[in-house]
């Protein structure tokens, strides 16, 4: 079974993922790991768009 | 004031190395999650296992590479290190042979990386559950 996920679904399930992960990982208790899990959701993707209009403007 | 300092004494006075600071890890290296389970964190350990099992999963349908422990150049190695932090899943893959790669698929080079992340992710579940063995962390 082969899985084809373009650009912006792969950041954003990496992102999901690695979010909740972090969360858990980096907070004691559970209101800040859901807080920092969204903090670090926010963080990924917002990344990843700064990272892609960056990119248009450097090939411009 | 008084309670950051309670705080941080409570912190510093770990509990002294139990069996639960061995076999926490070790289990949590095999099972992504199950370091948290088998201490009684089971909504954390049940969100790790889903999340590091996913990612895996997702990098193997991807038609990503897994990386094998012969050597060659520090890239390799370096991928190694992080796909054998899954654990049972890394053990499991190579078992079946499976994680070859397809350099047809554009998202192939995605799927390697879900998986060595998967690993890496591991490897930080496990570093908290020995933090929760040692009475470090609630």
């Amino acid at each position: 079974m082969t899985i084809t996920l373009n650009h912006f679904s792969a950041a954003a399930v990496f992102a999901l993922f690695a979010s909740i992960v972090f969360g858990i990982t980096h907070r004691d208790t559970t209101r800040d790991m859901v807080r920092y899990g969204l903090y670090c959701f926010a963080m990924f993707l917002g990344g990843v768009l700064v990272a892609g209009w960056a990119m248009w403007v450097l090939r411009r | 004031m008084a309670n950051s300092t309670t705080e941080k004494t409570r912190l510093t006075q770990a509990q002294p190395v139990s069996v639960m600071a061995v076999v926490a890890p070790a289990v949590g290296w095999l099972i992504p999650g199950a370091g948290h389970m088998i201490q009684k964190r089971w909504i954390r350990g049940l969100l790790l296992l889903i999340s590091i099992a996913s990612l895996f999963m997702l990098g193997l349908a991807m038609q990503g590479r897994i990386y094998k422990a012969n050597g060659g150049d520090i890239l390799d190695i370096l991928g190694f290190i992080g796909d054998v932090g899954a654990g049972g899943f890394y053990i499991v893959t190579m078992a079946k042979d499976w994680g070859q790669g397809a350099i047809a698929f554009a998202t192939a080079d995605y799927g390697t990386k879900f998986m060595i992340v998967a690993g890496l992710l591991n490897f930080i579940a496990v570093a908290d559950a020995y933090h929760i063995a040692i009475g470090k962390k609630q």
